[in-house]
């Protein structure tokens, strides 16, 4: 696929949480568990996964808001794997969050004009007078106007859809080449998802930034992401265009995920959704070999056995699946 | 179905008082529904979804500034009757609700079979053992194991917890569910099972729902009559297959194309601006300052939900000639 250079390398990528059980015994949860990815230059990845797939701390661990346990990380080159916070000022400038909930993660006491301010502050950028143009402009950018009047606001007197392009905004201020986005729509009424996601493709496009989209919700992936990356227990198991995953997803789960999205038709109501029952596992116990045996209605003895491995099985399109894999293996 | 009408509201009516306003979260709400179907009540946030159900389940709270209308269960009016008879006679045993949010709704330190059996005990005066029984019974309907009436809350994954408050929601054997957002947490391949066991349910119990969403894709997953509420009125209320292929309501129309869709490649649409504050409604018809169409009469005057096209009921002035002259 043809990209202007990788932003971010991640490579063989580990990030495991202690959980104490009983009184000695350690176990680790294995969030993300061997995550090879490319975030391209520009480019919006979608990362796709249900609750405990593992996506957030994909996203939290590539910003480095947790120390990886193993593997690598690269931003531009450079190595950030484990890079003391001191060393890390520059990078913390370049990578942004958006988080899932514009209710909690804007400071209730301080006006939108002190929110947006904030990372300036922080980064210790420009003088009182460039800070004060550097806001207006991002407060158009994000079109929070009559600007007046909204950088007098506190979170509390704004709609989840405003608040949330506070978020945007300051994420934006400081002009990212990266932008890991957490659920950034979920909280958000369906009228209003939408508008947020033009807004956030716009700006993306508008200053060339690189683009983690973390969701649940592929219907909306499908407009505004071009490659698209599925989670499952801690592990990327399929990887190619969007378009080229939605018209023909190759792993029974994402098969799944897709199968479990209704459109707006009311001939729906006269089937069930061919959907496998169950949850994702447990994280610091998975099953042996592929995680989604358990689920998979294609199991076969290899996929209890063994782990399957995220191999290119058609030009650009990666999966980690026995079903499409083995058989490839012995031509490589 | 040609079933008889089983639940039929009218001029349902829910305002609060707050500390300098009234704020008209319900007004004037009017719909029937017939034995095993469901009709989906679909807008959103803050549009008065909640607080219809809970004026049709009577869960007020305490700064209720008006509440009024007809609400004919199975042909009584119950809103002729007091908290008490209300409490006795209508919910859970003729109407129950599976809340929004169902993880949280289970007690933290009751066993499931306990939390289930519950209104057995307390309504019925069925005898422990029994309640327990039936509780399995209906466990097992929603496709639990039979151990976990010995379960606590935590023990159990989001899925399974959202099963048993079906459960309990079922147990008093209700010809009337309201599902108020009832896979609103839970993840989308779970999401997919629960909306075919309550597709299961309703076929095999004929139970009738009012299920409550913002999701329209998701409401077109039970839905046999669709109801669009917008800033406390109904818009529109249709059969399903004429909702999603021609809506009527201009805001029905807006809802439709903000919706982003897998399988066509329709690009979605946002509707600008928000609802109205419930408190100020706007005047005339509330949707006008939103509205495409918009013309003088629907800054004045307030549309009646009235037929169109058979049998569909909608609210518009577009369409209401008559009532325009």
């Amino acid at each position: 696929m043809e990209h202007n250079g990788v932003a971010v390398k991640i490579r063989d990528l580990k990030m495991y949480f202690a959980r104490r059980s009983g009184l000695i015994e350690r176990r680790y949860v294995k969030a993300v568990d061997g995550v090879n990815l490319d975030l391209y230059t520009g480019e919006t990845l979608a990362v796709v996964g249900e609750s405990g797939s593992g996506k957030t701390t994909l996203g939290k661990t590539l910003l480095r808001l947790y120390t990886p346990t193993g593997g690598s990380i690269e931003f531009d080159g450079k190595d950030i794997t484990h890079k003391p916070e001191s060393e890390l000022k520059w990078y913390r400038k370049v990578a942004q969050i958006i988080y899932q909930d514009p209710f909690s993660s804007l400071n209730p006491f301080f006006s939108v004009y002190r929110i947006l301010e904030e990372p300036l502050i922080v980064h210790n950028v420009g003088s009182q007078e460039e800070r004060k143009k550097r806001i207006t402009e991002t407060m158009h950018d994000v079109k929070l106007e009559p600007i007046e009047d909204f950088a007098r606001k506190n979170p509390h007197m704004m709609s989840g859809g405003q608040r949330q392009r506070v978020a945007i905004g300051r994420a934006l201020i400081l002009n990212p080449k990266l932008i890991v986005a957490d659920e950034p729509v979920s909280m958000l009424d369906a009228s209003v998802r939408v508008e947020i996601l033009y807004l956030l493709r716009g700006l993306q496009k508008e200053h060339d930034i690189s683009f983690a989209y973390i969701t649940h919700d592929i219907a909306t992936v499908k407009y505004f992401s071009e490659r698209m990356a599925t989670m499952y227990a801690g592990r990327v198991v399929e990887l190619a265009g969007t378009r080229q995953v939605i018209s023909k997803p190759l792993h029974p789960y994402t098969q799944a995920l897709i199968e479990a999205i209704p459109d707006p038709d009311p001939t729906n109501r006269h089937r069930n959704r061919n959907v496998p029952a169950g949850e994702p596992p447990d994280l610091s116990n998975p099953p042996p070999g592929c995680n989604f045996h358990p689920r998979c209605p294609f199991a076969m003895d290899i996929c209890r056995g063994k782990e399957p491995t995220l191999e290119e099985v058609q030009p650009g399109h990666r999966v980690a699946c026995w079903l499409h894999t083995e058989y490839d293996k012995p031509r490589a | 179905m040609n079933n008889k009408t089983i639940l039929s509201v009218e001029n349902l009516t829910l305002f609060y008082r707050m500390s300098n306003a009234v704020v008209r979260a319900v007004d004037g709400v009017s719909f029937s529904l017939r034995a095993g179907e469901t009709l989906a009540l679909v807008g959103e946030s803050g549009c008065g979804k909640s607080s219809m159900a809970n004026a049709l389940i009577r869960i007020l709270p305490r700064n209720v500034h008006t509440y009024s209308g007809t609400v004919q269960l199975d042909g009584t009016n119950v809103m002729q009757l007091d908290d008490d008879d209300f409490r006795e006679t209508v919910r859970w045993k003729q109407m129950s609700m599976v809340f929004q949010g169902a993880m949280n709704v289970l007690n933290p330190v009751l066993k499931i079979g306990d939390q289930v059996a519950e209104p057995l005990i307390i309504h019925n005066k069925v005898e422990k053992h029994k309640a327990l029984h039936e509780a399995t019974d209906i466990l097992g309907t929603t496709g639990l194991p039979d151990d976990v009436i010995e379960r606590y809350p935590h023990e159990l994954s989001g899925g399974m917890k959202q099963r048993a408050v079906i459960a309990m929601a079922l147990i008093m054997k209700p010809n009337v569910v309201i599902l108020d957002e009832p896979t609103s947490a839970l993840d989308l391949i779970t999401q997919a099972n629960i909306m075919n066991l309550l597709k299961d349910l309703k076929r095999e119990l004929s139970l009738s729902y009012i299920f409550i969403t913002h999701d329209l894709s998701l409401a077109s997953e039970l839905s046999d009559l669709v109801a669009v509420m917008y800033a406390g009125k109904l818009a529109e209320v249709s059969d399903a297959d004429h909702v999603y292929a021609e809506p009527l309501h201009p805001y029905t129309k807006k809802l439709l194309d903000s919706v982003p869709t897998l399988r066509t490649d329709k690009k979605p649409e946002f509707i600008p601006g928000a609802p109205p504050d419930l408190s100020e409604p706007p005047p005339g018809c509330r949707f006008h300052p939103r509205c495409p169409f918009a013309m003088d009469i629907c800054k004045a005057k307030v549309p009646e939900l009235k037929k169109q096209n058979g049998d569909r009921l909608v609210a518009c002035w577009l369409y209401d000639k008559e009532g325009r002259a």
